[in-house]
């Protein structure tokens, strides 16, 4: 194996071409009329940017057109999850991770707070037995 | 289950194969024919020459009389619309240059596929009228007979199944794809048994019209 | 340890220390993975948290092991664990093909245990020419389909082998191999094409029917539509070039490198219906057009036999010069025959052709 690793060989540089493919700005109308809803109607929106048709540099420029607002969380829930609001307040970029640190979901959101974001009704519930079961150890005289 | 593929497939291979055979046989034969038999020896003194008055006649008569302009204008536009947009989307389109490049091994520059498609519909839109101008115009409809309708069809639906595929607008694509084909692939079959000759022998009869003409030393 | 055979999705989950949110966010890359709106989540959610565990017998025919591989290097491998470690892959020919009979003895407690509900998943054609083209355990390939498919819920046919009978069915089709649509009549049977398939998708459709305890919609050729739905073509992020009419004529020209339309190279985009464009490949790099060779059209019936991978879709499959030269010939050798026909005529008219004076046209009047 150092054999091969010594051997030279020339790597050709080649990065694919970036274009504007023109996919970018149909979606950012797509946001515009979702934010208008969320506006007027209180509608929330979610898009799957996995089912768009990128080509190489599309995403890029989506996300440096969004840009990056005030809000940025981050979720250690199953791998990683980034979820920030872009530059235009009600927009959020939200990423998924999987523990390999591949990413398995790309979505925006068109929300005044992404729902995850919210403690859950089923976590809650857990939550406070554990808290009950652990203020009974204490009152059992064990440390808090 | 695979039935659109299995056609598709047959359009673009046998069907295909016999279909471009039989045209190649038929035309070549006809043409031989035509070309072969030749004209009677005219024993008169020749009054002019041959050769200019018959190549400018091929030319001339691609441009219509004023006449009959006047007296069927709509004869004349859409027999031009559509004879402008059958050839723009025949030749120009890049997909078709790309056949053509295979059989022939030469290729030309196509046009953006807008442009090509508008040609389509203006192509489409001329047949439509032409075929409105045959049904409604009685001095047409009395010169019709049955084989100007069938030539008609087999213009039109080339034209109507390449637009709708082109638009994906048959589901799945290879059934549209595959009824292009096959309806080129009727046009071919009946081309060289049907006035569609005219395609070929409209240069020959317009040489021979000038040619003729020219010897005699009158205009054509 | 929890038992996973009677417990559902959502107990396994939380007894692992799984949080909601960790479970939402499962079920929204899983809508994702399905080709679902994210608007089916919470639907998702309630049904994955019912969903036990279907039983799953995986059969491998006439096949290059190609379609494993691609399942098992999927490149979201805690999202298909997940899915795995659900259902219960009890039975898998490659897979335990060292185990011998003991996998035969697995394969029939499955389906004894779980008759009229487990799925079955195919790869490979089967071959009809001879039953001993390809056997497994003794038994040949139909007989074995035949048997365990009896009893199964649905059978899954992946890759394009399974649905169409793909490579070993390509002209002259040696084995008279089939698909399994020809062997299974009587039973749903789900096509995911591909040449592979896209893991994604097969392991999308095992999740819709976890999910949901339903078969996806599917299309004329009984693929999902939710992966197979939309053309190649249609979802090409190159497409605005075709419209444009720029194309790429060599792999190495000024089109090749500025990403131009691959038709001209012999891109079957506009025939073959598959997800590439958007699930992609290879941990989402990039797929076949993006990295600059056309598409196969490998999830399409007889791909193999559909002309040349590097020629354009509209040129014929036979070879056209050929046909060409020869109907030019044998239209020259007729011609020839006509037009000495009309030579003869014609000699024959000039032979008759004589000089009339006016003496002559008093005496026949």
């Amino acid at each position: 194996m150092n054999a091969l690793n010594t051997t030279p060989v020339p790597i050709e540089k080649f990065t694919a071409v970036e274009h504007r493919f023109g996919n970018t700005l149909p979606l950012l109308h797509e946001i515009s009329h979702a934010l208008h809803r969320l506006q007027v109607e209180g509608t929330v929106t979610t898009l799957d940017l996995n089912a768009v048709p990128f080509g190489p540099g599309d995403e890029r420029q989506l996300v440096d057109f969004l840009g990056r607002g005030e809000v940025s969380a981050k979720l250690e829930a199953m791998g990683d999850s980034h979820i920030r609001e872009s530059r235009y307040s009600g927009v959020w970029i939200v990423e998924h991770w999987n523990t390999s640190g591949e990413r398995v979901a790309f979505q925006i959101e068109i929300t005044k707070l992404p729902a995850l974001l919210e403690a859950q009704q089923e976590d809650i519930a857990e939550s406070l037995l554990m808290l009950q079961a652990a203020l009974e150890n204490a009152r059992n005289g064990a440390s808090v | 289950m695979n039935e659109s593929m299995d056609f598709l497939l047959w359009t673009r291979g046998t069907a295909f194969d016999v279909s471009v055979a039989i045209f190649i046989v038929g035309m070549l034969i006809r043409l031989f024919e035509i070309v072969s038999l030749g004209r009677g020896r005219d024993l008169a003194a020749p009054r002019g020459t041959e050769f200019l008055p018959g190549i400018r006649t091929i030319l001339s008569r691609t441009l219509p009389y004023g006449g009959t302009f006047k007296r069927q204008p709509l004869t004349v536009i859409a027999g031009y619309l559509f004879h402008i947009g059958l050839l723009v989307s025949l030749l120009l389109f890049i997909p078709h240059i790309e056949l053509f490049r295979e059989t022939f091994g030469f290729g030309w520059p196509g046009l953006p596929n807008p442009i090509v498609d508008a040609a389509a519909v203006l192509g489409i839109t001329g047949l439509l009228a032409a075929l409105w101008n045959r049904l409604t115009n009685p001095v047409m409809k009395m010169l019709s007979d049955s084989e100007d309708y069938l030539v008609w069809i087999l213009t039109f639906l080339p034209l109507l199944t390449g637009y709708l595929a082109y638009h994906r607008m048959i589901n799945p694509y290879p059934l549209a794809m595959g009824l292009h084909i096959l309806s080129i692939e009727l046009l071919l079959v009946l081309f060289p048994f049907t006035k569609l000759m005219h395609t070929f022998t409209l240069f020959l009869a317009r040489w021979y019209n000038g040619a003729m003409s020219g010897r005699r030393g009158v205009e054509s | 340890m929890v038992d996973t055979k009677t417990k559902t999705l959502g107990e396994i989950l939380r007894h692992s220390g799984v949080s909601r949110r960790g479970f939402l966010k499962f079920c929204t890359a899983t809508a994702s993975m399905m080709a679902l709106p994210p608007g089916m989540v919470p639907a998702i959610a309630a049904a994955l948290d019912k969903a036990r565990r279907p039983s799953v017998i995986w059969l491998s025919f006439q096949e290059c092991t190609g379609c494993t591989e691609s399942l098992t290097r999927s490149h979201s491998p805690s999202l298909e664990n997940l899915i795995f470690d659900h259902i219960s892959l009890d039975y898998h020919h490659t897979l335990q093909v060292a185990s011998g009979d003991a996998a035969e003895a697995a394969r029939e407690e499955a389906m004894h245990a779980n008759a009229g509900s487990y799925l079955v998943v195919v790869d490979g054609s089967i071959p009809l020419g001879n039953p001993g083209y390809s056997t497994t355990a003794g038994f040949s390939n139909l007989q074995i389909l035949e048997e365990t498919a009896a009893g199964a819920a649905a059978v899954i046919a992946v890759g394009t082998c399974a649905a169409f009978g793909g490579l070993p069915k390509a002209d002259p089709n040696p084995t008279g191999a089939v698909s399994v649509r020809d062997i299974v009549t009587d039973k749903p049977v789900i096509n995911v094409s591909g040449c592979p398939p896209i893991p994604v998708v097969i392991t999308g459709v095992l999740a819709h029917y976890l999910t949901f305890g339903t078969l996806p919609e599917l299309d004329q050729y009984g693929r999902p539509k939710a992966f197979y739905g939309t053309s190649i073509h249609d979802r090409c992020y190159r497409r605005p070039f075709y419209d444009k009419g720029l194309f790429a004529s060599t792999f190495d020209d000024e089109g090749a490198r500025s990403g131009w339309c691959l038709y001209k190279l012999g891109c079957k985009g506009p025939m073959t219906y598959n997800a590439c464009a958007t699930a992609k490949w290879n941990e989402g790099t990039s797929w076949p057009v993006e990295s600059g060779h056309g598409c196969l059209g490998c999830s399409q019936p007889d791909f193999w036999d559909a002309g040349g991978f590097y020629n354009a879709l509209s040129i014929p499959v036979g070879e056209l010069s050929r046909t060409v030269s020869y109907a030019t010939a044998a239209g020259l050798g007729l011609g020839a025959v006509a037009a000495g026909i009309n030579h003869r005529s014609k000699v024959e008219a000039n032979r008759r052709h004589g000089e009339v004076t006016v003496d002559d046209l008093e005496k026949t009047s």
